[in-house]
Order: C-alpha cells, then sequence, then structure tokens
C-alpha cells in the first residue's frame, strides 16, 4: 500500500479512489486529526498554535507569510511522508484565501520537485471523460508497489 | 490561555457519500448501525459520519462500501461529529468544507459511470483515448444582438 498524496487535499472523489484502489490517501484531514487529537492550548477552530509556523519554516523562507508557514507544517509532512500524487489540476473547489492561494502553489512546487510519481488529471465533465478520469487513475495506482513490495 | 483537551482520541471519522437511484442515506444508516460493532455512527442529508477504532471503522467502510459499490464514496474527516468548532449546529449556515463537498458532489454521477465502466471492460483494458473536444459554442456576435433588440423595440 503506497501512501498518496492527493489535490486538492480535501476532495472526495481523490480520497475515496486512492483507498478504493488500495492504498492510502493523505489529505488534509489527517493533519488537522493529529492537531484535533492533541490535548495544548486552546487554540480554535483547527488547534493551529503559533508553534506552527516556526515549524513550517522547514518548508517555506523566513520572509513567507505566516499563515504559509503555519499551513505548510500541516501538508509538508504529509508531502515528505508520500509516495506518489494526483493532482487536479481546474479544481475550482481548492480556492482560497491568498494564503491558501500561496500554499496550494508551494504544494504543488514542492510535489513536482520531490521526484515521486505524480498524475495530474482534470476533473470530467460528462461520462466519456468520467471512464478516462477514474481508468488514468487506477491504472497510475496499479503501477504503484503494494504492501510488502516496497 | 486555556487549556485543551480533546475528545475521541486514537479515533478515526470518515464521511460516507451516498449518491445512490436506489439507496437514501436513512437507509444506509439503517444497515449501517446493523454492522456497526460500537462504531458511532451519524447520519446527515448525505450519507454517514462514522466514528470509531481505527480498525472496527475500516472493517465497518468495507462493509457499506459492499451495498452499493459504485455510488458510496468515503473521506476521511479531521473533526469528530458534532465538534462545535465545525457542527452547523454552533455555527449557522453550511459547516465550512461542505460546499467543497458539493461542487464534487455534482461530479459523481461521472466517476460512478465511470467505476462501473472501467469494471465492466476488466483488467485488461487500459486508459481510453481522451474523447474529443467539445466545440464551443459561438459566442454572440454584437451585430446579431443589436438585430434582436431592433426586432423586440419594434
Amino acid at each position: 500500500m503506497a501512501k498518496v498524496f492527493i489535490y486538492p487535499a480535501t476532495s472526495l472523489i481523490l480520497s475515496d479512489l486512492v483507498a478504493r484502489f488500495g492504498h492510502k490517501p493523505l489529505g488534509a484531514a489527517l493533519g488537522i486529526r493529529e492537531r484535533i487529537q492533541t490535548a495544548g492550548i486552546d487554540s480554535p477552530p483547527l488547534q493551529i498554535t503559533p508553534e506552527e509556523p516556526k515549524r513550517g519554516l522547514k518548508y517555506a523562507a523566513v520572509e513567507v507569510p505566516s499563515g504559509v508557514r503555519g499551513r505548510m507544517a500541516i501538508y509538508g509532512p504529509l508531502i515528505e511522508e508520500a509516495e506518489a500524487a494526483v493532482i487536479v489540476t481546474d479544481a475550482d473547489l481548492a480556492f482560497g484565501c491568498m494564503g491558501c492561494a500561496r500554499t496550494d502553489e508551494l504544494i504543488l512546487f514542492s510535489l513536482r520537485q520531490s521526484g515521486i510519481p505524480i498524475l495530474e488529471l482534470k476533473y470530467p465533465t460528462n461520462e466519456d471523460e468520467g471512464v478516462q478520469f477514474v481508468a488514468a487513475i487506477k491504472t497510475f495506482l496499479a503501477s504503484l508497489p503494494k504492501e510488502g513490495e516496497a | 490561555m486555556a487549556g485543551y483537551t480533546p475528545d475521541y482520541v486514537g479515533t478515526v471519522t470518515k464521511y460516507v457519500f451516498v449518491e445512490s437511484p436506489s439507496m437514501t442515506p436513512g437507509e444506509l444508516a439503517l444497515r449501517a448501525y446493523e454492522a456497526s460493532e460500537g462504531v458511532l455512527i451519524k447520519e446527515t442529508c448525505f450519507g454517514l459520519q462514522v466514528t470509531g477504532e481505527p480498525e472496527a471503522v475500516d472493517h465497518l467502510i468495507a462493509e457499506i462500501r459492499t451495498f452499493d459499490p459504485t455510488h458510496i464514496f468515503v473521506k476521511d474527516r479531521g473533526f469528530p461529529p458534532g465538534d462545535p468548532r465545525r457542527c452547523r449546529a454552533n455555527l449557522g449556515g453550511a459547516r465550512p468544507g461542505y460546499l467543497g463537498h458539493e461542487r464534487e458532489f455534482r461530479i459523481l454521477r461521472y466517476i460512478t459511470h465511470g467505476l462501473e465502466e472501467v469494471e465492466r471492460r476488466g483488467e485488461e483494458a487500459g486508459v481510453p483515448d481522451a474523447a474529443p473536444a467539445r466545440e464551443k459554442k459561438p459566442l454572440l456576435d454584437i451585430k446579431r444582438l443589436q438585430e434582436l433588440i431592433d426586432t423586440e423595440e419594434s
């Protein structure tokens, strides 16, 4: 079972397809869950504490805004852990404030720099594209090492 | 600064979305309860949220997927159900993240079709060729627009 980073990191479709075809999807929920389930200082709504931008220094320079570094503290470890990635390039649902937009750019840059196998797709807009979308993901995931092979 | 003591430590929460012509979230919840074995299940308008020990949740999810494999979709959730920081009962309006789900929900029928077709074609079928690009509808010509306005006015 390979660990596959999904972008958008909150995608239902990608998360489902990766899990359905036998691999582990790495999405935002895993990073958020880790923080929500760790005791410490109350820092609602996402338990992002002032420590996160410091941890984000590993992934972004000090002059990068703390919002981006804080977000990278969630995504950075997941990208490091990832053995492959599936990216949807026209995901309009991944829009957000400038912090989200810059973080998204940094996530995509980091993934492409990491050298792991990457599949880039667009969301289907009809049934034929749906078949192509699913088949492409299935073929890509089948080429990744299964449990015990790595 | 107040201390923070988390609830549901060590559990996982997953969303189950059902987009099926033959199964409602209510029916899915009833069948999931039968197979739940101690997993916390919350019915929602789009499906379920299930919370529990990772192994128990994985077992339940595997069971739930068999009910309608190509119409049931699952993803992880960071927060437990009813968390006051996320639950719309406390916040009002749509839950943060709901709009993203709504956006992808519209595409699920294409994914369902893709899953059915890929399964039908079997293992040896590769990735089909890209469908020909759809012809773009020409924009309304400015002269034609003027004609329409003139016709309407006369």
